[in-house]
This record gives structure tokens, C-alpha cells and sequence, in this order.
């Protein structure tokens, strides 16, 4: 007992630990519930109930829209200057807390660091905050003279019926500066999901396509789903610029309005989160013959295997000859340096409930540092997440999803170009090269746990139950699940540390996992004397 | 850093930038939690919910458990009540608090849910357990800051909890303010101290700086029992630390139970905490205690020991009301200069208060009440100073300017110490004043050249 911090994960039968935790819940929730949880079976084709609204009292991990459209998708644009419309609190919360860091380009605008509200009292939401808004934006606009503004509404804008998009309107032509408005109310959808689709809408229809400067290089890429925490996306720019690939535009990690409105000249698309950006893929491939592939840039293979997955795209033979030689060093380099953690890593187990993408990405990489997943789930990943895109055709919307925007994109009349003649794209997309995502389920161990939505309740009896070695998740669950005596690595905004991208950020997350599971504070936590039977000697005469 | 912040003050009527100070429901969140076995609600969309059990973590790095309604897009409509009564039903069955303490948002608020009837609905369908406790406090994010937020939940406490008193007891019921739990413990043992048995609430120590023992408590130890909220209508007195947070509810207990009140600053410095004590001594029926002469004569010798260093340095402050004007005071008292002095929390006796300490320390400062960081820094670009104190978005201005900064407030997320180490009473003095007098001599050690290197300073 006291060698070891963890006692060995008991075998644990899974089904028989799922059916234990519905039990639980009050019945109608129990039944919910039972629904968002399977137990991995290869076999035969699985399917999982997600995106559907949360069960209010339930202890959920999730946020709300604005949260997906603002401080993901938007917020990250750091030469733009973000406005919330609402009361103090969601522009307060999403300032500096995601770790999308911004390099500033040649003017130096840079208003990441800055939070703007409009701060919304009782009077604005009396008689409406439209004439408040609208001297915002003038202010923003005297005050910094920035490229482009942005403006998201909170809960109370939909229900006061200010016209957030009016006034954008209205004050892009009074000031001549582009305003970017978003219906991101908190209420809509279930999650942040529905705000990701609102900000890949806007700024599609606002951005995308508006500066036609072509790329030099004939190997130009975007990266869509890229926010660039603790620095991801320019350890694989790194890698990506040493390979002769050429990023063009990212959306948005480190980016830039500039870079976002010239992106339709690239010549693929690189979906790293496929949850949040997936829109923006589809319509650009739709308007402007863009084809997309899902890459994974966490983990030393997978980052080889998506760099193969862009040379099989452009089909050079200089291009992959290159690649294949940085992929050679820099795999050996990170090898070399993996293998000691490797070895005090392997076997362990681990546990994954983040967001809409990292549950799955990061799989790849524990598999490089031979740890096991024995659970993993989203927050609000959709059911073409776990399952893959082939179920699309099958998917419903249901009543609380049903009012976010579907845009009808067509090819553009003057500057829609296929990148590929038609029967080649076709034999990609057949062979799921292009235009696809296989979900995570497929990368499931058999006897695996998947659980959507994960509440504090499942949490807690999966640790209790499992006792994995390593859980990760978020900021609210961390120090729960510390409290248990398992280290926790928030796989959010990575504990502060990064980038873990890429080939070094593999040795980075690996460095750091090690740390965390061998710290030598687990085995201090019982106090001796609760350990060893207490000796009391009397000292006689 | 921040070089768009231009030195020359505009005037702005609409935009907010950089807030020093955050909305209501986060206030309530932090008082509900000083409850035993309570678990905080938020009936509003789950963003709100996860933003303020966010910030909330950040700041203490401990569990911060709460759940919300949920909101969609047809409760926004329709109203929340179905989502409320099933929040309830799955909360008890799930969680089991014993108390369930509500509060709003903007949502909510705007679209009007009349919690009160809801609740008393829940109640006659059986949705609340016999014997739990579901309270609630409306908390709209429009009006005022986080700090009206933890007032208005605490006034809830009060409306709900204390019974009908047969008869005065001694105790006197002790709000610390919005404090750390570092600060309640402090309140508490000065309250020990002097012999005075204190009913003190909302009271988070042991809930927010509760230890590690490999073994998670969804309600950990602390908190302030249901038994003691039920109580405080019999107490002699209540004595409510800081007037922005703890008023409203003392205020109440007077009007409803008959239990008078002394308002006080909160105990920040050697004169807030004199005049607390004094309180204690004269009213609350506490014996003076040799002991405590030796503590505050600590802080005294310190404040002598040190003078030299403080005196005529220029400071911006800036955070919540009662933290920050009782700090301007001490730091009045150690010779220092408060030439900037905000609150992002509107309100106009903030201002008469530090006008009134600084009158002739520095009789041309800045001073305000719902002002922001954006404003200040563009104070102390016009007119430098020598130290920056208040809450961890001061970095970024503290960089950009190239001054030290001592935080202090709430939200601290890049330091810790602020809820194990009080800033409150006479050993809270002597924590921040080590922490300023320090903070100024690494400057002046980085600041030196070789030559002048003191080893003694």
C-alpha cells in the first residue's frame, strides 16, 4: 500500500460499471443518460447520443455559446478588437483565460491583452443597449483604429431585441471599418457547438474571400481549428515551413483578419478541431474548390502521418522526398528523447474529457508514450465526432439546435477553382483522404468506456472505480480529481505550460506527464503516523 | 504591452475596457459556498455556471462545485421554471445538500422567472426533500458588481434561515465581508481572542482552502452550519465587516429580529482593525487580551522598523470597495502616497470615504468608483508611481510601466498564499506589509547598480 500511490485498477466490468452508475440518477435521467455512454465493441457499428441539451442540475463541464463563438473561434483574432455586448461578466471571464497566444505582425496591433464590453446596466436593458453599442464601437474605433471589430451578444441581447447585426451594419459604413456582429446569445444550442457555428458563419460571409493576394509558394496551406494554447500552432508552422509547406492562414490561433480574409487563395485545408470549425471547411470547399483533410498534429506519428497526408494530397515528388527527410529527423530526434519517459510511462492508464477534439487527438499521443485510454468523451462534440462523418446523412436536428443558421454556400461566381481535377478528387474522397473524419470511436480500445457530456457524478465513480493513473480534463474538474489523489492535466489550457504540438511538443507533454504522475508528493499525502502503528517507548529509571 | 493605451485620457460614455470588477452571480456563488453543505445554484444558461466555478478554481485551486438550470433557447422564452423543478429533483437525488442556495443571472432576470413561487410549487409537489433547505437571492449581472452579488446572497441568508428569537442570547453574529477564508479564520481568532463567542457567516474556511487527503468531499468540513443561520435573530449583535458586502444583511437582521448592528470597514490595517476590536471590546461584551496588545504591537514595530522604505512612495490601487478603502488608509498610515485609488464597483460613498482618508496625504489624487484598469493605467502613464496593488489583471500595466506590484484582492490567479495568509486583523497588517515592504526592496536591489548593492537593507 505504501509503495504505490494507486492501488491497481481493479478489473472493472464495464458494462456491469455503467449500468451500477445510471442507477443512480432519478429515472427519467438515468435513461437520458444511459444513451450518452457506451462500451467500446468493435463488431458492430456503435452509436452514441450527443449534442442534445444538458440536464439542468446534472454538474455538467459544459459553456455556453458565447463562450464557443467569442472566446473560441473569434477572440483568438488578436488585431481585432472583440466587443461583448452584455453585462460585465462574459467579457470579463473570456479575457486572457484561453492561452491563444499572438505574435503582433508588422503594424504591432495587438488587443489580446485588452477585455471591451459594453457593460450593460439596468437602464440598457430597460430601453435597449442599441444606442450604447453603437457609441462602443465608435470609441473602439477612435480609441485603437483597428482593421476590424467584432461584436457578441450575451443572454440578454436576444431578449431585449437589440439588433446586433444592424448596428454592425450600420456603423461599418459610418466609420468605414468592418464590424463582424454575432448572434452568440448564451442560451442557444446546448454548448459551446452552436457558437462555433454561428462565428464560422460570420466570418465566412464577412471575411473569408476579401483580399485575393495569391500565396507564393505553390504548397499553401491553411490550418482551420488551430488556436494556437501555449503556442501549438507555430511548433507546427515549424515543422510544416521546414517540410517547404507553406501555412497561409490559420483560424485563429496567432491570427490575423488579414490572414483570414486572403485564406480562399490557399490550396488545402488542414482540419485540426474538426468540431469547431468543420462549417468553415465544407463552405469554402463549396465557394471556392478548397479540398480539406483531417490531420492530427498531437503525437510524434500522428504528426508524421498527417505531414504524408498533405504530400499524398499534392502528389510531388521534391515536396515528399522533403517531407520524408524532416519527418526522418525530426521522429528520431523526438524518439530519442521520448524513450526515457516511455519507460516510466508505459502501461499506465488514462482517462479524457475535454471539449470536442483533444479526447480523441490526444489518444494518439499517450499511445506514443505507451499509456492506455480506458475512457474518453467530449463535452459537446456531435455524434460525427465519436462515429465519423458518414453518419451526417442520418443526423436529426432536434428542437434546441434547430434556430442556428445553416448557410446555403454555392461555388463563387468569379473565384470558386478546384484545386483537383474532379476524378482525382474522387478517388481521395473515396479512399478518405479528403473531405473526411473517421471519428474517435474507431481509435477505441474494445472495452473501452465513451461518455458524452460526463457529469460530476460519472466522473467521480469512474475515478473511484478505475483509478486511472492520469486523468484529463478542465480547470472545474482538476482539483476534484486531485482531491482524489489523481494527477490531473488539464488538456484545456495545459496546466500553463506547452506548446505540445508537433514533435517537440510531444517531449514537452511527455516531460510533463511524467512529472505529474511521478511527482514525489502523491506518496506524502498520508501522514506517517496514519500509516505506521504508532510506537510509544517508556523510558524507565 | 498595452502600447494601444494612450496617455491622454478621452471620455468614454459606453465602452468598458480592462473592468476591475466582474458581475453579481460570482459574488454569490463565493457567499453560498461559506454555507455547510450547501450546494450553489445558478439559474441562468450553463455559461454563466461554468465561467464563475471557473474563475472561482483559478483563483483558490480547490473544487468549486455549483450547478445551473441549463438554459435553452425555449426556457429563455418560455421560462426557466421547468428547468429549475429539474435541476431540484436531480440535485437531491444526486448530490444531497442539505441546502440548495439559488441565485440569477442576466437570463433569468430579464425574462423575469418568479423564483419565489416556483420554489413554493416545488415544495407542495415534493421536489424538495422534507427537511432540505432551498433559498435563493436574485442576482442580476446589470446592477452593481460581483460584490453586490455576495451582499444580496448573504441578505438572502438572512431572510431565510434565522427563527423568531424568544430571547437575547449572548452571541453577536460576525460578517466577515467578501474576504478569503485566510481572513475569516482571522476574524475568528480575533474574535477568540477577546472571548467572544461569534456566529460568524457566510464562512468558507475549510470549504475553499480544505487540505489534501486523497479522499474528495463534495461538502468539505467547513461552513457555516444551518443550525448557526437559524440562530442569528437571537444574537446581541451583529457586527458586519465592510459596508458594500455585509450591510444589507446586518441591516435586516435589525429591521426583522431586532438585532442591532455596528457597520465597520473591514479590518485592513492597524487602525480598521483598532476600531473592530474596540467594537469587540465595548460592544460585543469581549475581555481584552494581553496577547492581542503583543500582536498589534508586532504590526506597530514593523510599521516603525520599516518607514523609511514607505514613506512619500507613490501607489495605484484599485480592486473591490471595502478591501480597498481600508487599505488606502493603512497605507496613509505607513507614510505612503495613494495617488490613484479606484473600485470598478459603482457606488458613491466609495469615493467620499477615500477622499476623506486622503485629504491631506494626497489631497489631488485620483479617486472613483466604476472606473476600470484601462483608465488607470492611462493615470499612472500621465503621473508615475512606485507600486501597483490590487488583483492579478494589474500585471499587464505593471509590465507595460515597468512598476512593481503587490497583488492583493480578488482574483489573484498567478500567486498563491491569498487563502491560506490573511490580510485581515493585526497578523493580516503584518502579511501585507512584509509582502509591500519586500516587494519595494527586490525593486531596489534590481534597481542598483553594483556599487550600491547594500547587503543590509
Amino acid at each position: 500500500m505504501s509503495k504505490s500511490r494507486i492501488p491497481t485498477a481493479p478489473a472493472v466490468d464495464p458494462e456491469e460499471f455503467v449500468e451500477e452508475l445510471v442507477r443512480r440518477y432519478p429515472a427519467k435521467v438515468a435513461k437520458k443518460r444511459r444513451r450518452h455512454i457506451l462500451v467500446r465493441d468493435p463488431s458492430e457499428p456503435q452509436s452514441i447520443e450527443a449534442n442534445v441539451r444538458t440536464v439542468p442540475g446534472i454538474i455538467t463541464q459544459r459553456g455556453c455559446c458565447y463562450a464557443g463563438c467569442k472566446g473560441v473561434v473569434i477572440g483568438p483574432i488578436g488585431d481585432m478588437v472583440h466587443i461583448t455586448h452584455g453585462p460585465i461578466g462574459c467579457g470579463y471571464y473570456s479575457w486572457l483565460t484561453r492561452r491563444n497566444l499572438f505574435r503582433p505582425r508588422a503594424d504591432g496591433a495587438n488587443f489580446l491583452h485588452y477585455c471591451f464590453s459594453t457593460d450593460m446596466q439596468e437602464e440598457d436593458i430597460i430601453f435597449g443597449g442599441e444606442k450604447k453599442l453603437r457609441e462602443a464601437i465608435r470609441e473602439a474605433v477612435e480609441l485603437f483604429r483597428p482593421k476590424a471589430v467584432s461584436v457578441h451578444a450575451t443572454c440578454p441581447v436576444g431578449l431585449i431585441g437589440d439588433d446586433v447585426q444592424a448596428v454592425a451594419r450600420e456603423m461599418e459604413e459610418e466609420l468605414g471599418v468592418p464590424v463582424l456582429a454575432f448572434h452568440c446569445e448564451g442560451y442557444k444550442g446546448v454548448s459551446q457547438s452552436a457558437g462555433h457555428h454561428i462565428a464560422n458563419n460570420n466570418l465566412f460571409k464577412a471575411a473569408v474571400g476579401r483580399d485575393d493576394l495569391e500565396p507564393s509558394s505553390p504548397f499553401a496551406v491553411n490550418i482551420l481549428g488551430e488556436y494556437n494554447i501555449g503556442g501549438d500552432a507555430w511548433e507546427i508552422e515549424r515543422v510544416l515551413e521546414r517540410c517547404g509547406i507553406r501555412v497561409w492562414a490559420v483560424f485563429s490561433g496567432n491570427g490575423s483578419i488579414d490572414d483570414i480574409r486572403r485564406a480562399h487563395t490557399a490550396q488545402l485545408n488542414l482540419v485540426m478541431c474538426h468540431r469547431s470549425i468543420n462549417y468553415m471547411a465544407e463552405m469554402m470547399e463549396k465557394a471556392y474548390g478548397i479540398p480539406w483533410v483531417k490531420v492530427n498534429f498531437i503525437g510524434v506519428r500522428a504528426m508524421a502521418k498527417s505531414l504524408r497526408k498533405i504530400v499524398a494530397y499534392f502528389e510531388d515528388p521534391d515536396l515528399s522526398e522533403r517531407v520524408e527527410r524532416v519527418i526522418a529527423d525530426e521522429v528520431e530526434r523526438a524518439e530519442r528523447d521520448l524513450a526515457p519517459y516511455r519507460e516510466r510511462l508505459a502501461g499506465k492508464t488514462v482517462v479524457l474529457f475535454v471539449g470536442g477534439s483533444r479526447a480523441h487527438h490526444y489518444q494518439d499521443l499517450f499511445r506514443d508514450l505507451g499509456m492506455r485510454t480506458i475512457a474518453a468523451g467530449y463535452e459537446f462534440a456531435h455524434r460525427d465526432d465519436y462515429e465519423g462523418r458518414h453518419i451526417l446523412p442520418t443526423l436529426k436536428m432536434d428542437a434546441d439546435s434547430r434556430n442556428i443558421e445553416e448557410l446555403k454556400v454555392g461555388p463563387h461566381p468569379e473565384k470558386y477553382r478546384p484545386r483537383l481535377p474532379a476524378e482525382r478528387a474522387e478517388e481521395l474522397r473515396r479512399a478518405g483522404l479528403i473531405d473526411h473524419y473517421e471519428g474517435m470511436l474507431p481509435d477505441m480500445e474494445p472495452g473501452s468506456l465513451v461518455i458524452d457530456d460526463i457529469s460530476h457524478l460519472e466522473l467521480e465513480m469512474l475515478i473511484k472505480r478505475y483509478r486511472p493513473d492520469l486523468v484529463c480534463s478542465g480547470i472545474k474538474d482538476k482539483y476534484v480529481i486531485e482531491k482524489f489523489g489523481v494527477p490531473s492535466k488539464q488538456l484545456h489550457n495545459y496546466d500553463y505550460r506547452g506548446p505540445y504540438a508537433g514533435f517537440r511538443g510531444a517531449v514537452n507533454f511527455a516531460r510533463d506527464i511524467d512529472s505529474m504522475i511521478h511527482s514525489p508528493v502523491w506518496k506524502l499525502v498520508r501522514p506517517p503516523w496514519e500509516k505506521e502503528p504508532c510506537l510509544r517507548a517508556e523510558l524507565t529509571a | 504591452m498595452l502600447h494601444h493605451t494612450p496617455a491622454v485620457v478621452a471620455e468614454r460614455k459606453a465602452l468598458r475596457i480592462n473592468p476591475a470588477k466582474t458581475c453579481q452571480p460570482v459574488g454569490a456563488m463565493y457567499a453560498a459556498l461559506g454555507i455547510h453543505r450547501c450546494l450553489p445554484h445558478s439559474h441562468g444558461s450553463q455559461g454563466c455556471c461554468a465561467y464563475h466555478r471557473s474563475h472561482l478554481t483559478r483563483h483558490y485551486r480547490e473544487p468549486v462545485m455549483a450547478s445551473t438550470s441549463s438554459f435553452t433557447e425555449g426556457a429563455s422564452v418560455f421560462g426557466g421554471a421547468p428547468n429549475l423543478r429539474q435541476a431540484l429533483a436531480t440535485i437531491f437525488d444526486v448530490y444531497d445538500p442539505d441546502v440548495v442556495a439559488i441565485h440569477t443571472t442576466c437570463l433569468s432576470e430579464t425574462i423575469g422567472d418568479d423564483i419565489p413561487s416556483i420554489l413554493k410549487k416545488a415544495a407542495a409537489d415534493g421536489i424538495i426533500p422534507q427537511g432540505k433547505r432551498v433559498f435563493h437571492a436574485n442576482t442580476p449581472s446589470y446592477v452593481g458588481s460581483h460584490v453586490t452579488g455576495f451582499a444580496n446572497m448573504v441578505r438572502a441568508m438572512v431572510e431565510t434561515f434565522p427563527v423568531p428569537a424568544a430571547e437575547r442570547m449572548e452571541a453577536v453574529n460576525l460578517i466577515p465581508g467578501y474576504v478569503e477564508p485566510s481572513d475569516m479564520r482571522e476574524v475568528k481568532h480575533l474574535a477568540k481572542m477577546l472571548g467572544v463567542d461569534a456566529r460568524v457567516f457566510p464562512d468558507t474556511s475549510g470549504v475553499l482552502d480544505a487540505p489534501q487527503t486523497a479522499s474528495f468531499r463534495m461538502y468539505p468540513s467547513g461552513g457555516t452550519p444551518v443550525s448557526v443561520l437559524e440562530r442569528l435573530g437571537q444574537s446581541r449583535l451583529t457586527v458586519a465587516l465592510g459596508p458594500t458586502a455585509s450591510e444589507p444583511a446586518a441591516r435586516f437582521l435589525e429591521a426583522a429580529h431586532g438585532v442591532p448592528c455596528r457597520v465597520l470597514d473591514l479590518p485592513i490595517g492597524l487602525r480598521a482593525t483598532d476600531r473592530f476590536v474596540q467594537t469587540l471590546l465595548e460592544d460585543a461584551g469581549g475581555a481584552l487580551s494581553p496577547e492581542l496588545n503583543d500582536e498589534r504591537g508586532r504590526l506597530v514595530d514593523l510599521m516603525t522598523d520599516m518607514h523609511a522604505h514607505l514613506h512619500g512612495k507613490r501607489v495605484a490601487l484599485w480592486g473591490d470597495p471595502d478591501p480597498v478603502v481600508s487599505l488606502t488608509e493603512f497605507l496613509a498610515d505607513l507614510g505612503m502616497k495613494p495617488v490613484c485609488v479606484l473600485t470598478g464597483t459603482p457606488g458613491k460613498r466609495f469615493e467620499l470615504r477615500v477622499r476623506g482618508i486622503l485629504k491631506k496625504t494626497a489631497p489631488r489624487a485620483v479617486v472613483g468608483a466604476g472606473a476600470d484598469l484601462f483608465f488607470l493605467h492611462q493615470v499612472v502613464k500621465k503621473e508615475p508611481v512606485d507600486l501597483l496593488i490590487g488583483n492579478t489583471y494589474g500585471k499587464y500595466i505593471a509590465r507595460a510601466e515597468d512598476v512593481p506590484h503587490v497583488r492583493f484582492g480578488w482574483p489573484i490567479l498567478d500567486r498563491v498564499g491569498h487563502a491560506h495568509f490573511p490580510t485581515l486583523g493585526y497578523r493580516g497588517g503584518l502579511y501585507l506589509l512584509t509582502r509591500i515592504v519586500n516587494t519595494l526592496l527586490e525593486r531596489a536591489d534590481r534597481d542598483a547598480p553594483d556599487e550600491e548593492l547594500e547587503l543590509v537593507l
